[in-house]
């Protein structure tokens, strides 16, 4: 919206909505901190998921060390109660959710030739309102003791009578918080796939990646509301005293488990496909052949996120909901598995046949197909509502969910960095530790979580603290242990390997990758690396899908492929003299941040939510109000105008 | 396929100082962005006014079952003596009006004065008029009556949050208590929530009512307008939902 090009000399009618002075400074810490860049943004976004996938490993790691043998007491009922809820809510929400809007900051908006999202400062409120919510909740390490009641949270154990600690508040009004966040970068999301496309760039020229980014979002504009409202209820409930899930004054404790999961299961759909997205970029790119079945990928997706809203009952099957629901929500559950099925089918038809140059990424994106679809295999088993009832609450549960989150969605994600990396930071990962990085991680994956299928067939129960050698439980939680041990090295090798791939680059004064490493497909790679601050010089034009690829490439008579352009000659020079970018604010961090000041105020003391909502009433003024541009006081564009209604 | 391009070839032939107002859709950032801020609101309601039925609809079981438990939480401060002192369980002999009635009749209505409620939605309801008047205003450039008209909207939405503070005020004298019972809970949290909502449209409605008497809310600003606009009639249609759901409906 702010990306006037410079014969814009127009003169504006009423004066500007000037109140107050934007920041300049685009370098430093104060450069982060004020960013309006998509690109920073989703910088930011990864490496917040980072730190925190650090904290939710050592969390991991604690319970499989707590497991490792029979009658361990290295962590008490209690603690081990607050470690995996912790384990639980930290990778969902704070790691994969937002890995995945790293992706979609980042890539997106280039994917479909766009300089910016539509609105960058909602853009920079969403990513610190998510780091402010999550911080506020692992502030409950020292504040509350953390979260005690699982990462679904259910009523009536969330309740003040049963777990009077502040663990829950922090779980509830964090979350709450972060949840803010992926709303108002959903709401901009969806309005820049929809609105900010490259001329030519229709429906069915977008990259797979943009559509799963789009079906995401959406997902989340109409699930985080429902967990909103259930948070709300529970806030009050524990906070204010009302009665929803009350059961002495005859509340149904259903209620909550309803709302979480209407929310829930729209939820486990929107942490896969980006994921989803992102293999399917990166399988075309490296198998040297177009994607199987483009409209097919689009359409599955499109119907995984129509179904996605017809299923949550299928984590209730053991709650009582009665035999009619339990019949309709099984039957769409093994409906669901179809499109999932459909996207698979074409991931591997487009590997047939392909020239398979298999780099890190590569090998992530396989690994992803082949643990997805273990995990997929026995989610089936569960839509089967007699088996899911011997199988809840038993480790086959959790065998199942790491299964499609964990060899699903985050070996996709590492897909994606390995991938785009060049991209993003000017040097390409090694290859040789990626293969390390990738190899150790499916070991470690599948010792860790293969064993698992077979505890909770055995009828371990998860969130068990401990158990004892007679039950016959000993060797495989030994197994997975020892496996979890190797993942976690694993996972952390590409930051191992992101430093010292750094460092020889700069070493062996190797030069730019250029813009197309990979000889990849789509319009990210017409621009060079790492990707200039103002994305594109000019707006490219859009004729095909995998447009790029069809301009470096064509068919001669006999049908065989001859390169007809270099990516460097095509490429876009960087240079982009004049281009008018949106001016970085403070306002987005401030605002963000006057919410857990009110979120504390509610636990602790009402009149903390004085400060705080003064803070908040400030910024969202203070936004509004923010002039247009102070960098090129002669182009007077209407940023800003309107915002005060959209924050 | 190729008239997104060709539609964008002849608008930027019109007018190249607009590059930045190129929008796939033909719609504008804003307005498509507050469409889908409204979408997501919907859900907001549906979850509200779902778990309100439920609320309602196990407090009038638990009342006509006679639950003592739900009995206690009716009398706030009228729980008689031999009840508080645990000498025997409350029962529905112990109810006050407005909750004797409810237990008589198996339904809420007891508590509400219908003719009241529908005033003050009539005057929410003309208060969406006002706000088309005041757009249609400021898109011609009549500044004095987009004032008039901003007023007038601000000050009915007004009239409904003081209909709303004063109802709150009379069930919460019957004894209708926002802790005491599920219902109270329930319908207070709904009715509330959007409450809410109509009052964060006054003060965006007095914000631009500010900006226009310093002279800042000029025709080429009237999208700003219009997108309050949808706000104010999305918070109007959610009320309409609201009264006939919860005043309306046995």
């Amino acid at each position: 919206m702010t990306l006037a090009l410079p014969p814009a000399e127009q003169k504006f009618d009423g004066s500007p909505l000037g109140a107050l002075v934007r920041p300049r400074t685009s370098t430093g810490l104060k450069g982060w901190l004020t960013t309006v860049d998509h690109k920073k943004i989703g910088i930011m976004y990864g490496a917040a998921a980072m730190f925190f996938l650090l904290i939710g490993g050592a969390a991991a790691l604690l319970i499989r060390i707590q497991l490792a043998a029979p009658n361990q007491t290295l962590l008490g009922g209690d603690a081990y109660n607050r470690v995996f809820t912790m384990h639980g809510t930290v990778m969902v929400f704070l790691v994969v959710m937002p890995i995945g809007a790293a992706f979609a900051n980042y890539m997106m908006p280039i994917q479909i030739g766009a300089r910016d999202v539509a609105f960058p400062r909602i853009n920079a409120f969403s990513f610190w309102v998510f780091l402010a919510g999550g911080l506020m909740l692992n502030t409950s390490w020292f504040l509350g003791g953390g979260a005690n009641g699982g990462w679904f949270n259910y009523a009536p154990n969330n309740g003040i009578a049963f777990s009077p600690s502040a663990g829950i508040d922090f779980w509830n009004l964090g979350l709450f918080i972060a949840g803010i966040g992926s709303l108002s970068g959903a709401v901009n999301l969806i309005t820049t796939v929809l609105n900010m496309r490259a001329p030519g760039m229709t429906w069915m020229r977008m990259p797979v990646f943009v559509w799963m980014t789009l079906v995401t979002q959406f997902l989340l504009l109409f699930a985080i509301p429902v967990l909103t409202v259930a948070q709300l209820l529970l806030m009050f409930d524990r906070n204010f005293g009302a009665n929803f899930f009350n059961v002495s004054q005859g509340a149904d404790p259903l209620l909550w488990q309803h709302l979480f999961w209407v929310f829930g299961h729209p939820e486990v759909y929107l942490m896969i496909l980006p994921a989803f997205g992102i293999v399917s970029e990166v399988i075309p790119a490296f198998a040297r052949k177009p994607i199987f079945g483009y409209p097919f990928m689009v359409a599955s997706g499109a119907i995984i996120g129509f179904m996605g809203w017809g299923v949550w009952a299928h984590h209730m099957f053991v709650s009582g909901i009665g035999p009619l629901s339990v019949s309709a929500f099984s039957v769409a559950t093994m409906f669901i598995a179809v499109p999932t099925g459909v996207k698979i089918l074409n991931w591997v038809a487009t590997l047939w046949g392909g020239k398979l140059l298999m780099t890190t990424a590569m090998w992530f994106s396989v690994g992803l197909i082949v643990q997805f679809t273990v995990g997929g295999l026995s989610g089936v088993a569960h839509a089967v509502a007699a088996s899911d009832t011997q199988q809840t609450d038993t480790y086959f549960i959790v065998a199942h969910f790491h299964y499609v989150l964990f060899g699903g969605a985050l070996f996709g994600f590492y897909a994606g960095l390995y991938f785009w990396w060049p991209k993003a930071f000017g040097y390409l990962l090694d290859e040789k530790w990626g293969k390390w990085n990738f190899w150790s991680m499916v070991v470690g994956f599948n010792l860790t979580f293969g064993p698992m299928h077979i505890l909770g067939l055995q009828g371990m129960p998860r969130r068990m603290q401990t158990y004892d050698d007679a039950m016959g439980f000993s060797n495989w939680n030994l197994v997975a242990t020892i496996g979890s041990l190797i993942l976690g090295v694993g996972t952390l090798l590409i930051l191992v390997n992101a430093m010292i791939s750094r460092r020889r680059w700069i070493a062996d004064g190797r030069p730019n990758p250029g813009p197309d490493p990979w000889d990849a497909r789509t319009l990210e790679w017409s621009i060079q690396s790492p990707t200039p601050e103002h994305n594109f010089d000019y707006t490219p034009q859009v004729t095909e899908l995998d447009d790029f690829w069809h301009r470096k490439y064509a068919m001669d008579e006999n049908h065989n492929l001859v390169k007809i352009a270099d990516a460097k000659d095509l490429a876009q020079p960087g240079n982009g003299e004049g281009v008018h970018l949106p001016a970085p604010s403070f306002w987005p961090i401030l605002l963000a941040f006057s919410m857990p000041i009110i979120g504390y105020g509610v636990m602790f003391s009402l009149w903390l939510t004085i400060p705080g909502g003064i803070l908040m009433m400030a910024s969202l003024y203070g936004w509004a109000l923010e002039p247009a541009d102070d960098l090129d006081p002669k182009i007077d564009d209407h940023d800003g105008h309107g915002e005060l209604v959209n924050v | 396929m190729s008239e997104v391009a060709t539609a964008t070839e002849a608008h930027d032939d019109h007018d190249h100082g607009h590059e930045e107002h190129h929008s796939s859709l033909g719609l504008s950032n804003m307005k498509l962005a507050m469409w889908l801020f409204l979408g997501s609101e919907c859900l907001l309601f549906t979850a509200l006014i779902s778990s309100y039925l439920l609320s309602k609809t196990r407090f009038i079981a638990e009342l006509t079952a006679g639950n003592p438990d739900v009995i206690r939480g009716t009398l706030g401060d009228n729980v008689p003596a031999d009840v508080e002192n645990g000498d025997r369980l409350a029962n529905s002999g112990d109810l006050l009006e407005p909750f004797s009635e409810m237990f008589a009749e198996g339904t809420v209505e007891p508590l509400w004065d219908i003719p009241f409620t529908s005033f003050s939605s009539f005057v929410l309801l003309m208060s969406s008029l006002s706000m088309v008047l005041a757009h249609s205003a400021v898109s011609k450039g009549d500044y004095k009556n987009t004032r008039l008209w901003l007023g007038t909207t601000a000050l009915l939405g007004s009239v409904f949050i003081g209909g709303q503070v004063y109802e709150f005020t009379t069930f919460f004298r019957e004894g209708l208590t926002y802790q005491g019972t599920l219902f109270g809970s329930a319908f207070y949290t709904l009715t509330g929530f959007h409450g809410v909502h109509v009052t964060g449209g006054i003060l965006m409605l007095g914000s631009l009512l500010f900006l226009s008497f310093r002279g800042k809310l000029q025709k080429d600003r009237a999208e700003t307008v219009e997108l309050v606009g949808l706000y104010w009639h999305f918070v109007d249609v959610v009320w309409v939902l609201i009264f006939t759901i919860v005043y309306l409906i046995p």
